[in-house]
Order: C-alpha cells, then structure tokens, then sequence
C-alpha cells in the first residue's frame, strides 16, 4: 500500500473548487460542512466523466454506454464498501440519503416487527432518527423509547440498561451528533443492546465524513450515511446492513430493476442491494460518492483529524471568551467532532449567522432539525460552527472576529 | 434606507418590545410557529366597531421577528380592520422590494433591506400572519 501524503491543509482546500477559486473572489469561510460539506474535485471529476462519457441507465442494456455505466456504479458500490471496512460490497445499499436509508430501515426492518415491540432512540437524534421510527409506531404499534442526554450532550449510557427490555429490537442512535459533536461509544451501546437480543442501527451522517470506518469491527447491524455531507454529490446516500438482516427484510419501494420475476400471479423479487434499489438510481451521483470516499479513504486522517481538533479548541476557547457565549455540548475534544453548537446571551441565532454572512462566514442557526434536543436544553434554537479538513484558521479568525462584531452591535 | 439589515432604527424597535404581553379576554387569539428556526408568535385581538381595539403579542424570534411584532404593537391598535388587511398585504409587498406605503405604516420602510435576504421575509411576515390569523378567529372565519 502506498503510504499516505501527511496531510496538508492547504493542499487539502485545493481539492474543493469552491473554496480554492470561491465566487465572487472573496475567500469563503464556510463552516456549515455538518449541513453539507463541499464537494471534492474528484467528486466532480467523476460526475462530469460520467455524464459525457458513460450517461445510460444501469443493470438494463447490453449497449457499451450500459455496461460502462453500469460498470461504474458497481465500481461505486465497491469503493463506499472499501471506505465502510465491508467485504461484501453487496451489502451496500444506495439510497437518496440518510434519511431515505432510515425509512427504508423503518419500513422494511419495522415491517418484521409485532406490536408491543420496542424500538429505542435518543434524545440526541436528528429528526431523520425519531420520525420514521414514530411513523412506524403508528403503523404498526410499536413502542418509542427514548434514551436521555447527559448535561453535556453526549448519550447518557449509564442509564442505557434501563431503557432497554427483552421486547427492544432496534436500537436506533446517532454515531455522532448534528448539533453537539459527541461521539458515540459503540463498543458500550452494542454489548448491552446485544445483552437483550436488540439489533443495533446508527446515523453515521457526521461520523461518516471523519475518515474510513470498519462497520463489522464495530458489531453494528446497520448503518446509514449521506454523501452531501461526504463531499460528495447530493441526492444519494446509504444503507449498509449484515446480509443475512437484509436479506431476511422485504421490499420498501416496489418497481423496475428490483424484482426477478413478475407476474399478475406474483412477483419474486431480486436478491440484496437490488430489491431495494427500485427504479432507476441516483447513478451519476453514486459515481460521484464512489469518487468521494476513494479520496476520503485516502487521505492522512490523524493529521486531518489533529487539524481539526485544533480548530474546534479554538473555537471553544473563543467562545469562552464572549460574553454570554454557551456551548451545547462537550467543553472539551475528547470524542467530540468539530461540530459546536452555541447561544449568545440576547442574540437570536439566525442574527448571528445573518451578521456573520457579511464576512462571507458560513454558519447554520435554528434548531438543527433536532428539536426535541432543543427542548432538552431549554432553547429554541442555536448557532452552529462545523469544521472539515480544509477549514483553516482564517476561517475561524473569521468566526471569532464576527461574533465579537455581533456582540457588539446587536446584542 | 440603506442596505443594511440590522440599521439601528429595526434594532432598537426590536429591543423596545411595544406590545408585548397579553390582554384580558381577547376576542380572538393566534400563535403562529416558524419550523425553520422554532421562532413563535402569539397575537391576542379585541375588536370593536369594524376596528382592531387593542393588540398585544408574545413573541420568541430574531431581530427581524421582534421588530415586526413592535410595528404591530406601536400602530395597530384603533386601525380599521380593512386597512390592517391592507397593512399585512403591504409587509408582504416591502419584503419583496415594493416601496412602504404613507402613513402610519410607512415605517415598513425599515424592512426593505430584507428584500435581499429571501430566507428572512418570513422572520418579518409571522407576527402579520399572526396578526391576520387572530383577527380572523375573532370574526370567527376561522376555528
């Protein structure tokens, strides 16, 4: 194997056009990659090649434009399978996204469950993590259990055992928060779902972007991801699940390109990913993820995660430093990504992301599509920084220097 | 008025806050809730002889939201209720670029700049919403 390059930030900005030559010229300081991150050349590389050299449908003609297509998106499914530590790159679902791989985890998995079943999540998820799962407690009588967060937003895994019963199937958590940047302790979360016989499934949609995982390694059932967040192309995601969970599941999407048979007496369907890709795919953009996560899977990630460790610490350390500043989240960077979500004494945070536009800085304000979380903190919503590899320390002079003007101005 | 969004005159309307409370039973009622962001906006109407008598309202927003519900709270009470309806269709129209109208509610002028910012027009619209909403539960063409 090739040893990799030492990570280099600023040869890593290089990667992203829109960061390297931004519009308008004025440099982009855009921390909002937990949203979605930039996409990466090779991404679009990939994508362009594609669309002007291989565009057709998939797994359908015997023309050479089908069969490289069709020839690339296998490619794809390999490469997300490498990036996910996955042998069996059948195992490999695409979908639209995360939430696409959620519901069609609720649909197909909840379809094999009975009433009075139970199905635990946090209060830490993202609404993608707790509405298929309270749609599917209406369609099918499932009970909806919600673990705690601790005062510091991590999952409160001490109280984890007594969430959970002999009738729990799924546990249901986030790899790592959208809003408070806490990592998750798998290896806890599986030993004591598995002392009850649940399977496990986790929203890897932050995690997922910090570096190549090894998903079997980890004793995890299931697994969901989207590539915007992955430098990648919107508009396609995905499930990874064991095969023999897959396989025992049903359909979620009935039509073209999953089944083996039809026929008005009956329909057999295709084996696994098929049954679950209905209809013709998100080709180019699986093309373009296969492309991300191939320039993910090599890049130096202690020194990119070091990078932005040491970013996140200063944005702690400013923070601590404005006055009616607080942090949502853990104080420290210890199982932390850099997603740091905050409130300001008097500043509502979508003034603050407003102000904060002026200096071309890039944030998300509101509830982050987590409001029960909100709830949990008592606040409606927050500001929220995020950092990828190529943020550099401009960007958070950037950050810094507009939150003090904010302060100042409209406080 | 310039460009810019946060000029002093919406900041301070924002921070003076007219209007804000509750009113011994209003006729009508309405809270109106932003799902992008969870701000929220409770208007409370009396009415009396084609007129909105009194108005008060409860508002957990940003700048843009605050200022709008202290608009309403300085120059809403004792309006008819028809140029209330033309007064929320005026905020719609200044968000938007159109110019603010004479009178008591030229001081819409203060929101032209979001005219730029097309994710914040609805952080200005929800208290006339509210506003509209209210005054419609309290003619009772509304549940």
């Amino acid at each position: 194997m090739t040893p990799k390059k030492p990570f280099d930030p600023a040869a890593c900005r290089e990667e992203f056009p829109l960061l390297a030559d931004p519009p308008g010229g004025k440099p982009m300081h855009y921390l909002d990659s937990a949203a979605t991150a930039q996409t990466v050349a090779a991404a679009l590389r990939a994508v362009r090649r594609h669309e002007t050299m291989t565009r057709a449908n998939v797994l359908r003609g015997v023309h050479f434009l089908a069969e490289a297509a069709t020839d690339a998106y296998d490619q794809a499914r390999r490469a997300v399978a490498r990036y996910l530590g996955v042998a069996d790159a059948e195992e490999v679902i695409f979908t639209g996204g995360t939430t696409g791989s959620i519901n069609l985890l609720a649909h197909s998995f909840g379809s094999l469950l009975a009433e009075g079943d139970e199905i635990l999540v946090s209060e830490l998820e993202h609404h993608s993590n707790i509405v298929p799962w309270q749609m599917l407690a209406e369609r099918r009588g499932v009970r909806l259990r919600v673990l705690p967060v601790t005062e510091d937003g991590r999952l409160d895994l001490d109280r984890l055992p007594a969430h959970l019963s002999a009738r729990c199937k799924l546990v249901a958590l986030t790899h790592a928060s959208n809003v408070t940047g806490a990592i998750a302790d798998v290896g806890r979360i599986v030993e004591t779902a598995r002392a009850v016989g649940a399977r496990v499934f986790l929203d890897g949609a932050q995690r997922a972007p910090q570096g190549p995982l090894d998903l079997p390694a980890l004793g995890i059932d299931f697994y969901a991801f989207s590539s915007h967040k992955l430098y990648g192309p919107t508009g396609v995601g995905v499930l990874w699940g064991r095969r023999p969970l897959l396989e025992a599941m049903p359909p979620f999407m009935g039509g073209g390109g999953m089944i083996e048979q039809v026929s008005f007496a009956g329909t057999r369907y295709a084996g696994i990913p098929r049954r679950f890709e209905a209809g013709t795919p998100p080709i180019a953009e699986a093309i373009g993820l296969g492309a991300a996560v191939g320039w993910a899977g090599g890049l130096d990630w202690a020194g990119a995660t070091a990078h932005e460790a040491r970013l996140t610490g200063r944005i702690l350390d400013g923070l601590a430093g404005i006055r009616g500043a607080k942090v949502i989240g853990p104080a420290g960077l210890q199982n932390r990504l850099g997603v740091i979500a905050f409130t300001i004494d008097g500043l509502h945070p979508h003034d603050v992301c407003q102000w904060l536009d002026r200096r071309n800085v890039a944030l998300r304000g509101g509830h982050h599509c987590a409001q029960p979380l909100m709830e949990r903190f008592g606040v409606a919503g927050t500001t929220r920084a995020s950092i990828a590899p190529y943020n550099s320390d401009a960007d958070v002079d950037a950050l810094l220097a507009g939150l003090d003007e904010a302060v100042a101005r409209l406080a | 008025m310039s460009d810019e969004l946060y000029h002093r005159k919406l900041v301070a309307r924002a921070r003076g806050a007219v209007g804000k409370g509750k009113l011994d039973a209003p006729d009508g009622r309405a809270t109106i809730d932003n799902p992008l962001c969870g701000d929220r906006v409770t208007m409370e109407v009396k009415l009396a002889d084609g007129r909105l008598a009194a108005v008060a309202h409860q508002t957990r927003g940003c700048l843009l939201c605050e200022a709008a519900a202290a608009l309403i709270g300085a120059e809403a009470a004792g309006e008819r209720l028809s140029d209330i309806d033309a007064a929320v269709a005026a905020a719609k129209s200044v968000v938007e670029g159109a110019p603010a109208p004479a009178g008591c509610w030229s001081a819409l002028e203060e929101f032209g700049p979001v005219r730029t910012a097309k994710s914040r027009r609805d952080c200005v619209l929800l208290p006339f919403r509210a506003l509209a909403e209210a005054i419609a539960a309290a003619r009772g063409t509304t549940g």
